[in-house]
């Protein structure tokens, strides 16, 4: 078991979605995606609710089968859940009756507990440890459950829109965490997010999901850290928030009132 | 009544006009009472009843017949103790009802476990339980005599059946309720199905789980007793048919009291067991 905890390969994995569809019933969710990501990036993607985008990382975890078309991770087909893969989800999904470091070493062999402390550490949570989960605030579950799939050493992080439910300030401090964590151990990321703006600051590239296909695959050349202050950071920003927008939202759930701008706007924000 | 507060204030108030050069003391000696006042207050019922019981006994008003005086309670239950004989009756009982719960409630909880983790098992099983659930466990007794005769097995049977349905029937419904996002977790984690079972499943079905223990501690005492006033050759049950056949109402009623103190104890022990396992859970932490 400690083996392999110890010889972990280096780096992220190469993913690649090959004509990647899914349909529930008639709907179809997602229409044959193609996206080829390099070991070590990070990859957001962006889009309107309900466009696909969680469906697409859903595909890429393994927590659901492809209708048609395949995933391939290091040039290999994958099907169901693979050990290299951490995800981490939208809500933080703690056990509440765990302490906060018995969530972080959850799945790991019992030897590996003082490493559980050392990225608990990392996420600024130490002295933390021995708290009950439903004691911490959003942002320090989130930190927690990012440290839990840290710990794994996992070669590709799924980000679910882990964000989406923290305060601005709280995001800012996480993005610089995550970016912090990424650039050190170079895994690949995906992250799905709602807001175009946490996607311009950590993505190497940002990728839009309309309808169910990818419609913009845009590399972000910016050098890190970002400020988004900048306007060259502002400038990519508005392009790719006006991209969004776009399309009218003609089959997003709430139709019939979405035709005004001002109240189209109100999902992007 | 409303005079004799009014008179209680203003006396309150002269008595602080009247010490003012130690007022912190005053307030706290006063707040001291005012608790202990509280405190007291809720036993003053029971202990005039008491009173008026024994008041009663002792004029001959109540024949000892229908009830002895409280004194002649707290004599036999003082001589039974004194003697062993109460503690071999307590021992036996409480062994009793602890092998029906062990028993009826762990294949309660497996049972649970099992139709609450796989579908085909709930659809193979869960309506036929639910179909035998309606049958009160009482009813059973005629049929229970002819099998087991009117030993140890017949009580045994009749407290595992009882106890067996409220504990399979919470487990069964807090294995539904345990969130299936943190299963999906768990699986993304790469945990085994024993781990998720031991790690995500059962603790999360726990509070629902100890609902189902706390009826059917409830239960447990219920039929315990109906099966030991049948017929027993020892226990509690037998101890107060034994002194009804004698006239002994002393000793009937420190049977009585008995009964209801086991049922105390073991609620206590749930709700301490509660304590203990929810103690992650805000709705259950201590204030």
């Amino acid at each position: 078991m400690t083996d392999k905890y110890d010889n972990i390969p280096e780096g992220g994995v190469r993913l690649e979605m090959r004509g990647l569809g899914k349909r529930y019933g008639a709907r179809e969710v997602l229409r044959r995606a193609q996206l080829s990501i390099e070991p070590g990036e990070f990859i957001a993607i962006v889009g309107r609710s309900g466009c696909g985008k969680s469906t697409l990382l859903r595909l890429v975890a393994g927590l659901e089968d492809a209708s048609e078309g395949a995933v391939a991770v290091d040039g290999r087909p994958v099907h169901g859940l693979h050990g290299d893969t951490r995800v981490m989800f939208q809500d933080a999904r703690l056990l509440p009756w765990r302490r906060v470091l018995d969530n972080v070493t959850l799945g790991l062999p019992p030897q590996q507990r003082a490493r559980a402390l050392e990225v608990l550490a990392q996420v600024g949570l130490a002295d933390r440890a021995q708290e009950w989960p439903a004691r911490l605030s959003g942002g320090q579950r989130q930190r927690v459950a990012l440290a839990r799939a840290l710990v794994h050493q996992p070669r590709l992080l799924l980000l679910d829109e882990p964000l989406g439910a923290l305060d601005a300030l709280t995001r800012i401090e996480m993005h610089r965490l995550i970016e912090g964590l990424w650039q050190q151990r170079r895994f690949t990321a995906l992250l799905v997010t709602h807001d175009v703006q946490e996607a311009v600051a950590l993505a190497d590239r940002v990728v839009l999901i309309e309808d169910g296909r990818i419609a913009l695959d845009e590399r972000i050349a910016l050098a890190r850290p970002r400020s988004q202050g900048d306007a060259r950071f502002a400038a990519i920003e508005k392009r790719i928030l006006d991209r969004v927008l776009q399309k009218p939202a003609e089959e997003a759930g709430d139709t019939g009132w979405l035709g005004q701008p001002a109240l189209a706007l109100r999902w992007a924000i | 009544m409303t005079q004799a507060i009014r008179e209680l204030d203003t006396s309150a108030a002269a008595a602080a006009i009247a010490v003012p050069q130690e007022p912190g003391a005053l307030a706290g000696l006063a707040a001291f009472a005012a608790g202990v006042g509280r405190r007291l207050v809720p036993w003053l019922v029971p202990l005039a009843l008491v009173a008026a019981w024994q008041a009663a006994s002792s004029l001959g008003w109540l024949s000892t017949r229908v009830l002895p005086a409280p004194s002649a309670v707290v004599r036999a239950a003082w001589e039974l103790t004194a003697s062993g004989e109460l503690w071999t009756h307590v021992k036996v009982s409480a062994g009793r009802a602890l092998a029906g719960l062990a028993i009826g409630g762990g294949l309660g909880l497996l049972l649970g476990l099992l139709t609450g983790s796989l579908r085909w098992a709930e659809t193979l099983l869960d309506s036929t339980v639910q179909m035998v659930r309606n049958i009160p466990a009482l009813a059973l007794i005629p049929l229970v005599i002819l099998w087991f005769g009117i030993d140890e097995s017949a009580k045994l049977f009749l407290i595992s059946v009882s106890v067996f349905f409220p504990i399979y029937l919470n487990t069964f419904h807090g294995i539904r309720s345990v969130d299936p996002a943190l299963v999906e977790m768990g699986r993304t984690y790469g945990l085994t199905r024993w781990q998720l079972q031991r790690d995500i499943i059962l603790p999360g079905a726990l509070s629902s789980i100890l609902v189902g223990l706390r009826f059917s501690l409830g239960l447990m005492w219920v039929i315990l007793i109906v099966a030991e006033t049948i017929s027993a050759q020892s226990g509690i049950g037998y101890l107060t048919m034994n002194a009804r056949e004698f006239l002994q109402t002393d000793i009937v009623l420190v049977g009585i009291l008995l009964y209801a103190l086991l049922g105390k104890l073991a609620d206590v022990f749930a709700r301490a067991l509660e304590h203990w396992w929810l103690r992650w859970h805000p709705g259950y932490r201590q204030a």
